[in-house]
């Protein structure tokens, strides 16, 4: 596998106040790496994805994806957002937007795609995720594995190089948690750079090259998945695996 | 005991004519009781009124003398019609009032009739080039005789002020809005600022400031025509109002719609243009159709500085001695026409929503 360097997180640190959220994270991610990172509510897990695309600012520390640093600068936040898609806990459709239009609305806006190729490359990608029959419905018409399938065709669409995932299935029935994780196995298979922030354990031994595991803004290890389960080394790790698993 | 069951209908005393009138107006000793004075209401007002507005009124004639049944004396409005629509437009121009009438028409029923094909061009015709026409039409230029906005009056006259205050001020609202929600504090000072002083005074003292106050500030030989200082201080007002209305679909709109916006890319503006106002705009359709119903009926207030709307035309119309002593059917007529317009309006707010909804 190519050792192509995708993210780059140096030193970073976040404040929400006076709560330090992200303690010195440091965090080098490769082309076609896929990172799962999981830890106790709070831990901050969420937050240093949502660094990434700038969601949220870092405070202190370097960020760069893809060669381009983050900065205040809006064209390097605009280059960034173009190349990393993202998919929410609630999936955040647009609700006055039909499926199709949802997944068609930033290609025509932000790439600049005709409308027609904009529509024709949104019906493959809802191929993809298998609710292409659905196109020309509504998200509230739609089951939440179908909108968070939705949301993941939106993300494709606009052809991102790195995808993060902010807990995808936490607000799923669990009748529909494997369809989702399926498409997002389809897709680590498919060699894209991923960040996934789950308790979805099957799922991270399945595909993750690395599993991280955060607590109060830290990472506080980082392995591969046998490792990880079989020996984790801090005491915090294992209190939370023993919860979880 | 299944097999009886099957056989049970509901019970016979809620079906039926009986058995609507026993749950919806009897149910009860108080509740029979209010329907029983409600009729009485109706009995003792209907009669009378349908009495004086139809039965027993004037329709046909030219003069106070036709008037010899007991109801209302329609012909005092049929004389007057042309002050009443008009004002003192000059007769021979009038055309081109009633030109711009049919173009709106037209274009306004295209865009009623569902699924007609470019609308969009309609709706941009009638938002960029119909005003020009207006302008053109109404004012004169390019061959037409200028008409003196002083000779403009009557129902024209406010729906020109109810039709420029609403379509200038919803644009602005939304930018006022926005702007007081921005993170940068001098534009989110100055919207608030400007938000909180148009709202903090009377309509009726905008106007005031508008006709009198304003050209003591101007370089001498600088006249604003009166119409256009109303019209701008009666769009800022509705502005105000409307910017706080907007704002509150804003507030209302959840985090994750910024955020999805957001990362797929959508710069600030393409946000609003196309995620966020148009669902937020829509979650307030009925407060911001009650802001322009009332906008429509202020305008009314126009006649304290000098201009006769459709009201003042009429209140003038009933000082002359000719027609004298007929002022309530001025008003009944008033109240019915300003009625049709504002209830138009409630229709299409409701028809909007309806078609706007695809659920949440």
């Amino acid at each position: 596998m190519s050792s192509e360097l995708m993210i780059e997180m140096k030193n970073v640190h976040k404040w929400f106040g006076e709560l330090h959220v992200l303690n010195d994270i440091n965090l080098e991610i490769n082309k076609g790496e896929k990172i799962v990172i999981c830890g106790p509510s709070g831990s901050g897990k969420s937050t240093l994805i949502r660094c990434i695309n700038r969601l949220e600012e870092h405070q202190r520390g370097n960020i760069i994806v893809e060669g381009t640093e983050l900065t205040n600068d809006s064209r390097s936040i605009e280059r960034i957002r173009g190349e990393v898609g993202m998919v929410f806990q609630q999936f955040n459709l647009f609700p006055h937007l039909s499926i199709l239009d949802n997944c068609s609305l930033a290609p025509i806006w932000v790439r600049k795609l005709p409308k027609t190729e904009a529509k024709e490359k949104a019906m493959e990608y809802l191929k993809r995720v298998q609710i292409d029959d659905q196109a020309h419905k509504y998200p509230a018409q739609l089951s939440g594995g179908q909108q968070q399938r939705a949301a993941i065709a939106r993300a494709l669409c606009m052809e991102p190089r790195i995808m993060l995932f902010d807990e995808p299935t936490s607000a799923l029935d669990p009748e529909m948690i494997k369809e989702v994780l399926d498409v997002m196995v389809g897709l680590a298979k498919g060699g894209m750079t991923m960040i996934v922030v789950t308790h979805e354990m099957g799922f991270a031994k399945e595909v993750a090259d690395s599993i991280i595991f955060m607590d109060e803004g830290q990472i506080i290890e980082a392995k591969n998945p046998k490792d990880f389960f079989d020996n984790p080394e801090s005491e915090r790790t294992k209190t939370f695996l023993s919860q979880i698993l | 005991m299944s097999a009886a069951n099957k056989e049970i209908g509901p019970p016979v005393i809620e079906l039926g004519v009986m058995g609507w009138l026993r749950k919806n107006l009897f149910s009860n000793w108080y509740n029979s009781l209010l329907t029983i004075f409600g009729l009485y209401l109706l009995y003792i007002l209907i009669p009378p009124l349908v009495n004086w507005i139809f039965l027993d009124a004037n329709f046909v004639g030219s003069t106070r003398d036709d008037c010899t049944n007991e109801g209302a004396c329609w012909i005092f409005i049929q004389q007057n019609i042309k002050l009443i629509f008009y004002g003192l437009y000059p007769t021979e121009e009038l055309w081109r009032i009633n030109f711009v009438y049919l173009i709106l028409l037209i274009s306004g029923v295209y865009l009623l009739i569902p699924n007609l094909k470019h609308k969009g061009w309609v709706g941009a015709f009638l938002l960029i080039i119909f005003p020009i026409i207006c302008v053109v039409m109404l004012s004169g230029g390019l061959g037409l005789e200028a008409v003196e906005t002083r000779l403009w009056g009557g129902l024209f006259l406010t729906l020109v002020i109810a039709g420029v205050g609403i379509v200038l001020s919803l644009p602005i609202g939304v930018m006022l809005a926005l702007g007081r929600r921005s993170k940068l504090p001098v534009v989110s000072l100055l919207c608030t600022i400007f938000i909180e002083i148009w709202r903090g005074v009377p309509l009726i003292t905008v106007l005031f400031m508008a006709s009198n106050m304003f050209p003591l500030f101007m370089p001498e030989g600088v006249n604003f025509d009166k119409l256009i200082r109303a019209l701008i201080g009666v769009m800022f007002f509705s502005a105000a109002y409307l910017a706080e209305v907007v704002r509150g679909g804003l507030q209302a709109m959840p985090k994750g719609q910024y955020e999805a916006s957001q990362a797929v890319g959508l710069t600030y503006w393409r946000m609003m243009a196309l995620v966020i106002l148009p669902q937020s705009l829509k979650m307030v359709i009925p407060a911001i159709i009650g802001s322009f119903i009332a906008i429509f009926k202020d305008t009314t207030l126009v006649l304290v500085i000098g201009l006769f709307d459709f009201l003042g035309i009429i209140q003038f119309v009933g000082t002359n001695p000719d027609w004298l002593g007929f002022s309530h059917e001025g008003y009944v007529f008033a109240a019915a026409v300003f009625w049709v317009f504002c209830y138009a309006m409630s229709w299409y707010s409701q028809r909007l929503e309806k078609k706007l909804d695809t659920g949440r």
